[in-house]
């Protein structure tokens, strides 16, 4: 499609700049920023607030954007963040079935597989699959519900925190807490607690 | 998860997220750069961004070939910044032609 993308990449930087419109050194910073800062241990810190903090977990619940904004996590795009709870009876995904919409304030940018067209198509149609691919098999009984991202609301997954945690302050239940399971293709229980 | 593929550079010091690259090749990470940069300066709605970044998604899949996401990423880009006038196709393809033709007289070439 594109000939050559790292030539064409350089002529739009290069004329955009010329005109004025974005600085070499502002795309440093914002490439450093992604690569380096935002990312999943946000989320973790988030989740792991609203399981130590009643209060927090509902307005985490209740107005996603503003619970993470007191911890200064601002979306770029000026999106509105759901937080969606996992319980005994439900579990929650999040795809964007049409491109690639992700929380990027509290989870960075999003992995290869989320972007990919076999996530992206088969999540909503077949998500107890797809689940099990990722490792997780859920009870019959639980419901499965898919949230389709798009620009103008993303989606995070509050897991439900693991049994004999009840001691852990808020700093080591965050170190507990993937991404994938703010995604909602796994849990804690079957991800992380044997690792931490 | 690569306990069986010991071999694997983890130790190289490239941007991972829970183990994936988040580019693959420089220009991703300053395509990316360069449209989040625009947006952050008001130029362009992500709204409009994303609806473009979708487009040329689902027309790389009609297609039958899933393009890499990056590749449709700077697609998009291109279309953003031309729809909006902020450049014309003109400057696009005498700006790439120019940087081409630097490029295959550059010293080196590391493909």
């Amino acid at each position: 499609m594109i000939e050559d993308p790292g030539v064409l990449t350089k002529a739009l930087e290069a004329l955009l700049v010329e005109k004025g419109l974005i600085t070499s050194e502002r795309i440093d910073e914002l490439v450093k920023s992604y690569e380096e800062d935002i990312g999943p241990l946000r989320g973790a810190q988030v989740v792991a607030r609203a399981w130590s903090d009643a209060d927090y977990r509902k307005r985490l619940l209740e107005d996603g954007r503003s619970a993470v904004a007191e911890f200064g996590y601002i979306d770029p795009h000026g999106a509105e963040l759901v937080a969606v709870e996992n319980t005994e009876q439900v579990h929650n995904m999040v795809v964007c079935t049409l491109c690639s919409c992700y929380p990027w304030s509290v989870l960075g940018l999003p992995p290869a597989w989320y972007k990919s067209f076999a996530y992206r198509s088969r999540a909503v149609s077949e998500p107890r699959s797809v689940l099990e691919e990722f490792g997780l098999r859920l009870p019959e009984t639980t419901e499965i519900r898919v949230w389709d991202s798009n620009s103008d609301i993303r989606y995070m997954v509050l897991p439900q925190r693991p049994s004999g945690t009840e001691s852990m302050e808020e700093k080591q239940l965050a170190e507990l807490v993937t991404r994938d399971s703010m995604i909602g293709v796994a849990t804690i229980e079957s991800s992380n607690l044997e690792s931490a | 998860m690569s306990a069986d593929i010991p071999s694997l550079p983890e130790d190289i010091g490239l941007p991972r997220d829970n183990g994936e690259l988040l580019f693959e090749a420089p220009w991703e990470a300053r395509a990316f750069g360069v449209a989040v940069a625009l947006h952050e300066k008001g130029k362009f709605e992500w709204k409009a961004f994303s609806q473009a970044l979708a487009a040329q998604i689902r027309r790389s899949e009609l297609a039958g070939q899933s393009n890499p996401y990056y590749e449709s990423w700077l697609a998009a880009l291109r279309v953003v910044v031309t729809h909006d006038k902020m450049l014309t196709p003109g400057d696009i393809d005498i700006r790439s032609e120019l940087l081409r033709h630097q490029d295959d007289h550059g010293h080196t070439h590391s493909h």
